[in-house]
């Protein structure tokens, strides 16, 4: 696979633009959605209970595999809102050192106002993905 | 109509609330209630007021708070005929101590205790703890998606190992009255007595406990307009009396030595520690505004022409599955499970809630009966009376909108 020709810095920047274009939270969830739609089909072998991540309301799965330095993500969840929110997370961070996603404070996500627009669980996911592509990150940037 | 239900709605600040920029259309009254004025009132009044304990002193603030406290007990006792009813923090905490304080005098080894499949955990995990103590088993009633038992199945049940019947009189996810008089009196007939989950019966039927002739009710304040952290446990006296006390304290005894302690009389044998009395003694301005809203002809006639609407428009959302659809609709009440194909239940209510719509998602605290019937939880629905046509019309047409975004 490609490296991606963009920094984090700059996909997570794109992000936060393309979210101001819309002024209704509706549009942005209609955006979120599509996202999901177009996240690539996980393979089945990462679609297992080892890589599920704790405290989501719906079940979503999230697997990493380290190239060159580089981190590779594969996801699904079983809701199309959760899975639109890890590809969000997947576009700006799939191909990215290790080191730099590990680096990264993922603060884009507090700019476009996600969290607060989720249910308390659901944001418990949101935080809980999170932490999972951060400890992948560091796994891999230590080794 | 339309003026009425604005009078009473500005009588419930909650409902004139905004969500997402649009106005609030509260669909989660299963879950809990908006709370009226009147007893928002009293609770502040009260927890203004100095604050002196019940049961307790002879000084002026502690007989006023036992006067309160007894005030909501006594309307408890009208609003469902009973005698006496001992004070609870909630249904949760009724239904465990039954179960405890049951299972302690009549459950042994080898007893059954006979539940529904469509139990709230509340009214299950109490009887699983119980039995496991006492080596008696739980069993199940088989419940289909019409929400309806079947009474032979139910009275061939009944064998002689079952010490007990514990069965919901509104189940909170299929929304469907249970036949409780048919079945009390199956199992009446074969001398066991029946306790009642009545905490969505009690904000939808009519509850007369002597005429119903069930051994136990319980259920909590806050669904039926009184604050959280209110219960109720009905119970037969003569069973009552047998049974040992839940927790010992202060207020629960009769005369304490350091060898022994004697019990004090119902309900206040099952009542130790400082009850919730605030609490409590709001149950009187709940039940006064539960009691007008039931009595009122008028609005009960409007909350069945919403409940006959959504079972009717609900069905023709593609691919819309409803959990408790009883072949006489009069034994439907405002409570609708669904799950609709191609959608997860997080996604609808998400997007719901976007949409100002509040309703739940999930297991539904019922996961043995969920699990039977979809992988993903579901998506309900719950009215009270001070929702509106227009309200149930925004959310059918909200929800066909978030199913054709999601699909
Ligand atoms: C049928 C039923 N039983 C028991 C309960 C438990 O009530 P609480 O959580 O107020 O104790 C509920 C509330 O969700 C319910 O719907």
């Amino acid at each position: 696979m490609d490296a991606p020709t963009k920094t984090i810095k700059e996909l997570s920047a794109e992000v936060v633009e393309e979210f101001a274009v819309f002024d209704q939270w509706l549009d942005k969830y209609e955006y979120i959605i599509d996202l999901g739609k177009s996240l690539p089909e996980i393979l089945p072998s990462d679609k297992v209970d080892a890589n599920l991540i704790a405290g989501c309301q719906s079940r979503v799965w999230l697997a990493c595999r380290c190239e060159n330095g580089r981190l590779w993500f594969t996801a699904d969840s079983d809701a199309i809102i959760t899975k639109g929110i890890i590809s969000l997370l997947i576009n700006v961070y799939d191909g990215q050192k290790a080191e730099e996603v590990a680096a990264s404070d993922f603060g884009f996500i507090e700019e476009i106002g996600l969290k607060e627009n989720l249910s308390p669980t659901r944001a418990g996911g949101l935080a809980a993905m999170i932490l999972k592509i951060k400890t992948y990150a560091k796994e891999y940037a230590q080794g | 109509m339309d003026k009425k239900l604005a009078e009473i709605r500005k009588r419930v600040p909650a409902l004139s609330l905004q969500v997402a920029g649009r106005d609030l259309v509260y669909l989660d009254n299963a879950a809990t209630s908006q709370k009226p004025y009147s007893v928002l009132q009293m609770q502040t009044s009260l927890s203004e007021a100095a604050s002196g304990n019940v049961h307790r002193a002879i000084h002026r603030l502690s007989v006023e708070a036992t006067e309160a406290y007894e005030a909501g007990r006594a309307a408890v006792c009208r609003f469902i005929n009973a005698d006496s009813v001992i004070l609870t923090s909630g249904a949760t905490a009724s239904l465990n101590l039954l179960a405890f304080c049951f299972a302690e005098r009549y459950l042994g080894p080898g007893d059954k205790v006979l539940l529904t499949e469509a139990e709230h955990h509340s009214n299950l995990v109490p009887w699983q703890m119980a039995c496991a103590r006492k080596g008696a088993e739980v069993c199940f009633l088989p419940i289909d998606e019409s929400g309806e038992p079947d009474l032979e199945v139910f009275a061939r049940s009944l064998d002689s190992r079952v010490k007990l019947v514990a069965l919901p009189h509104i189940s909170n996810i299929l929304g469907v009255v249970n036949p409780l008089e048919e079945m009390i009196s199956i199992a009446h007939s074969r001398g066991i007595p029946v306790a009642v989950d009545g905490a969505q019966g009690i904000v939808h039927a009519k509850v007369d406990v002597q005429a119903l002739d069930c051994d136990f009710y319980a259920f909590s304040g806050h669904k039926i307009y009184a604050p959280t952290g209110t219960g109720v446990l009905y119970g037969r006296r003569s069973l009552l009396e047998e049974m040992p006390p839940y927790m010992g304290g202060g207020d629960m005894v009769g005369h304490v030595s350091y060898g022994q302690t004697t019990y004090n009389e119902l309900p206040l044998k099952f009542e130790a520690g400082t009850p919730n009395f605030t609490g409590a003694a709001c149950f009187a301005p709940a039940l006064t505004f539960a009691s007008e809203l039931r009595e009122d002809a008028e609005l009960q006639a409007y909350g069945r022409k919403i409940t006959e609407y959504l079972m009717e428009a609900l069905p023709t959302i593609d691919g819309l599955k409803l959990y408790g659809v009883p072949k006489d609709i009069g034994r439907k009440s405002g409570v609708f499970s669904m799950t609709i194909e191609g959608t997860h239940p997080s996604d609808l209510a998400q997007l719901l809630d976007q949409m100002g719509i509040a309703v739940r998602s999930g297991l539904m605290c019922a996961e043995p009966f969920v699990s039977k019937y979809s992988q993903t939880g579901m998506l309900r629905a719950s009215l009270l009376p001070y929702n509106t046509m227009d309200e149930a019309e925004y959310f059918v047409q909200s929800l066909r909108r978030a199913v054709k975004m999601l699909r």
